[in-house]
């Protein structure tokens, strides 16, 4: 019951997403099916999985600012990148051994900067994912929402930030091996990375991140806390006059969506198997927005929802008509916001409203 | 965001009433009454007003550069030489030849069909006039001339194209032994040497002026006699000045030591980075007089000092036409954020829109037009402002009226509509870049000191940009269309409610600020490349103006833009172009902290 109530609000639907949930926790295994076997998924398949499951994480928690708090945020990809660039580093060592990363060779540098210290360690770098894009957000939120920056003006410093520090990871001198970022990974905890089972392994952690994610935040959403952050999308003047501290709201938000972003950067990375600056531009973090739109900003499995089909779309497009592609992305932005204010979810709604 | 003032709206135009919310009131109505399909007319005739102004300062520019070329024509009736043939149209392919070298060709052409020692003479008594001395220069240098079997001249550019002369037809039929034209050094210096007599010997100041930089150019070769009959003679205080500077640099060499020291105390009121190399090597050397090291060191700090702050001035130039870039780009954002609250993620596409169109007007003049070609960024300017107005106002039609009120929608609307336009520049034209040609007009620079040059296109666009605010302010501040603007600015429901068509407003407002973007656009392709991805280069910087210059604000937006375009600037050079942005970025961050207004505020009581 308890369970069904995290999934989703009628117990139909409930059963319908936890059955989905379940074939996604169940998909990564069939990687280790013999290839022969009608069911074995090839590595194509459970990577592209892995990583829709880490993108819709980040969609998750843009949702959770945008469509519960009212802060559009244009610059996720910063916090996403960051998880990603904490748990690179991780694998960058594993991959070097005792010597230095082969970038850092390339610059004839003779030590690591002080800020890759500790990162051989795993549960160091796990503790980096959470804490670099937290605090990170910790800060920037504090000022912004301090000073009140709301609306446009937020959305535009947002989208500033993440184009400031992309250019920063350009640099070769910022330590982050510039432009290539890192790639070329070979062991995960000793596992061999490109192992079958190491993939598998990989995608259904991913998953399981994923759902753990968005039962979490239903399941914060319904406590009192959530019904402040859409009091303050909806007024946050009135709740103010109430006695409300918004700013904590609106920060912990900021933060809690934040880390979450980081982690699903750190789980995409030993995915793909590359982080480099391109996670940082700017058009790559709009792109999420548009993804929590098409499937339904203000609710969570919309948002999951709204990256499969777009990603979906989007993987058949480049390859198939590349040229096109951009054209589709833009006439979604366009006709998502003008017809469909709620997304896919807004679709259901007003054909179940219908039927009634 | 709404904005709640207390005043209904008061404007410069309404002020004798201002105090009285009611007189206002039914003045604005009488306006709304009388305003219709004509402001648009009315601002077509700013337009052209513009572009007149902007053509005058062309002109005027082209006629400042006293300094390259003279009038040319003037001097070729001077010439003893007949002109030959008139210019034809294919003279156009051949690019650095002016006029006046078609004239006076004789003079090449026997230089070309001489002998070693009749080329000497030639140069040393030079029969035609300075400029077809100076193309005999040019080409030489460019290694263009060359000589047919019977001692025909030919000239070959580049591109392999051969064209016979001095009348410049292009030709198929290759003389059998074509031989280029190459000097001996003792040739050589007599051509400069030659060139610089006939220029000295000029009456034109300019040339004058040009054959001292010759001579400075090869200051160890030069006879201190010339200069000093030159001196003699000069009476342009100019060239006097550079006379003496040329002489003390030749006294500082070669002179006994009062000549020296005497040379060196002139030499400390120069700001030439070769009289700088000069006093360093001089200082460097071993057993120099007390007294003359003491003079050196005095006129090395002068001159340094010289060569910085000129060197700075140049940075301040650069920073104040960057500046005025993004100024011309964040104008037209700035109005339509302070009328709709929205930011247009499409208008870097509209500035690249304009870039195109400029480009293909371009194309246009050399196809149909090729006389004209030079001209055809005067057809550019309207012409990327009607282009880009027009798709702005189909913009607001179609994408932005409807999401009214919801902003944060409408940056993503906006932002897809940036994607399709780029997407469908990238398959009209191909994403490579497409070369729009510099203007020959606005070519070569002027030449302040000899440390400090300043792009003719550079000054231009700075001009440019001020006579586009000046008619925006104007537009905003003594017109019906500018009075509404500013109405629907501060309060839309009050504007509405007094009968401003507020809609229309909207509109007519947004596609004035695409229509600077196009501008903007047509500017920029003077400068930088032209490719689809135009409109991202500069999009943030553009937002940050906005941001930091305060909504709907004019003066807001000129003082963030030079801020930001100056700092930039400056930055960059002290740190790198990355750190420097990043700072940047960082710095704007903190000070939107302090004033999240922006630099003006609009004034009123704010609800939201």
């Amino acid at each position: 019951m308890i369970l069904t109530k995290l999934l989703s609000d009628t117990p139909r639907s409930a059963v319908l997403i936890g059955l989905c949930f379940a074939v996604l926790l169940i998909l990564p295994w069939l990687h280790l099916m013999p290839e022969t076997s009608a069911f074995h998924l090839s590595a194509y398949w459970i990577t592209l999985i892995g990583k829709i499951m880490a993108l819709a994480m980040v969609a998750l928690a843009l949702d959770l600012v945008w469509g519960y708090a009212g802060i559009l945020s244009l610059g996720h990809g910063l916090y996403f990148a960051l998880g990603g660039y904490a748990f690179g580093m991780y694998l960058t060592r594993e991959t070097a051994g005792d010597a230095l990363p082969d970038f850092m060779r390339f610059l004839s540098w003779t030590e690591m900067p002080w800020y890759w210290a500790g990162t051989q360690h795993f549960w160091w770098a796990v503790a980096l994912v959470v804490l670099v894009p937290g605090l990170v957000a910790f800060i920037f939120g504090f000022f912004a929402f301090r000073s009140k920056i709301k609306g446009v003006y937020f959305s535009i410093i947002t989208q500033a930030m993440v184009y400031a520090a992309a250019l920063l990871f350009f640099r070769n001198e910022t330590g982050f091996g510039g432009n290539n970022g890192f790639t070329g990974f070979t062991t995960l905890l000793g596992y061999d990375i490109t192992a079958a089972s190491t993939r598998s392994m990989l995608c259904f952690v991913t998953v399981l991140a994923l759902l753990v994610s968005y039962m979490g935040l239903r399941h914060l959403m319904n406590q009192p806390y959530g019904r402040v952050l859409g009091a303050i999308r909806d007024s946050e003047n009135r709740l103010q006059y109430l006695g409300y501290r918004t700013l904590w709201y609106k920060l912990s938000a900021w933060v809690l969506s934040a880390v979450i972003a980081g982690i699903a950067g750190a789980l995409y990375v030993p995915q793909v198997g590359i982080i480099n600056p391109s996670e940082m531009n700017p058009v790559n973090s709009i792109e999420i927005a548009v993804w929590v739109a098409t499937g339904g900003r203000g609710s969570l499995i919309g948002a999951i929802l709204g990256t499969g089909v777009v990603n979906a779309v989007k993987t058949y497009f480049t390859v198939a008509y590349p040229e096109f592609w951009l054209l589709i992305l833009g006439g979604l932005f366009v006709v998502v916001t003008l017809f469909l204010p709620n997304g896919i979810m807004g679709l259901f709604d007003r054909f179940k409203k219908e039927k009634q | 965001m709404q904005h709640h003032t207390l005043r209904p709206f008061v404007g410069p135009t309404s002020s004798k009433n201002g105090n009285n919310p009611q007189a206002s009131a039914s003045e604005v109505m009488q306006y709304a009454a009388r305003f219709s399909i004509y402001a648009p007319l009315r601002l077509l005739a700013l337009m052209a007003l513009c572009i007149t102004t902007f053509t005058t300062m062309a002109y005027a520019d082209h006629d400042g550069q006293v300094h390259d070329h003279d009038t040319d024509t003037a001097h070729s009736e001077q010439s003893l030489v007949t002109p030959v043939n008139v210019a034809t149209s294919t003279q156009a392919s051949i690019s650095n030849i002016s006029t006046a070298t078609t004239n006076s060709g004789d003079a090449i052409q026997q230089f070309v069909a001489g002998d070693f020692s009749k080329r000497q003479a030639m140069l040393s008594d030079w029969p035609g006039s300075a400029e077809s001395l100076d193309s005999l220069v040019e080409f030489i240098a460019n290694d263009e001339l060359y000589q047919g079997n019977g001692g025909q001249t030919y000239l070959l550019n580049k591109d392999d194209q051969l064209f016979t002369y001095p009348d410049k037809k292009e030709t198929a039929d290759w003389p059998s032994d074509l031989s280029q034209i190459t000097l001996t050094n003792a040739l050589r210096s007599a051509l400069i040497f030659g060139q610089a007599k006939v220029k000295l010997e000029s009456d034109k100041p300019a040339q004058r002026l040009q054959a001292v930089e010759i001579l400075a150019d090869n200051i160890d070769q030069v006879d201190p006699a010339i200069i000093t009959t030159a001196a003699a003679n000069e009476d342009s205080a100019k060239v006097q000045k550079a006379l003496t500077a040329l002489q003390a640099r030749i006294d500082f060499k070669n002179g006994d030591l009062p000549t020296q020291i005497a040379a060196v105390n002139l030499l400390a009121d120069s700001d030439n980075p070769q009289v700088l190399v000069d006093i360093e090597s001089a200082l460097a050397a071993d057993n120099l007089d007390s007294a003359l090291e003491a003079a050196l060191i005095d006129a090395e700090s002068s001159v340094s000092r010289r060569i910085e702050i000129s060197t700075w001035t140049g940075h301040i130039f650069t920073g104040m036409s960057t500046a005025s870039i993004l100024l011309l780009a964040a104008l037209g954002l700035a109005i339509t954020f302070g009328l709709l609250g929205v930011i247009n993620m499409a208008h870097g596409e509209l500035i690249m829109i304009g870039a195109y169109t400029t480009y293909m007007v371009q194309n246009f003049f050399q196809a149909y037009m090729p006389d004209m070609a030079g001209w055809y960024l005067l057809a550019a300017i309207p012409a990327a402002f009607l282009v880009s107005a027009i798709i702005g106002m189909i913009i607001e039609r179609i994408v932005i009226r409807p999401l009214y009120g919801r902003e944060l929608e409408t940056l993503l609307a906006t932002f897809g509509v940036s994607l399709i336009l780029m997407q469908l520049v990238r398959m009209i034209f191909g994403a490579q870049n497409v070369e729009v040609s510099n203007v020959a007009w606005l070519s070569g620079a002027y030449q302040v000191s000899s440390s400090l040059v300043l792009p003719y296109n550079r000054i231009a666009i700075i001009g440019f940009t001020v006579i586009v605010v000046a008619l925006l302010v104007y537009l905003l501040n003594k017109t019906r269309f500018g009075l509404f603007i500013r109405a629907v600015t501060q309060n839309r429901q009050m504007a509405h409610a007094v009968g401003i068509p507020s809609a229309r407003i909207d509109m007519m407002a947004f596609g004035l600020g695409s229509g600077l973007a196009g501008m903007a656009g047509c500017a920029l392709a003077q400068v930088g490349n032209v490719g689809p991805d135009l409109g991202q280069t500069y999009i943030i910087d553009t937002f940050l103006v906005v941001v930091v210059g305060g909504v709907g604000q004019v003066w807001g937006a000129v003082l963030a833009a030079l801020g930001l375009g100056v700092s930039g600037t400056v930055l960059e050079i002290g740190i790198g172009a990355v750190l420097a942005k990043i700072v940047l970025l960082v710095l704007v961050i903190l000070f939107i902290q302090k004033r999240p207004q922006g630099l003006f505020a609009l004034k009123g009581r704010f609800v939201e």
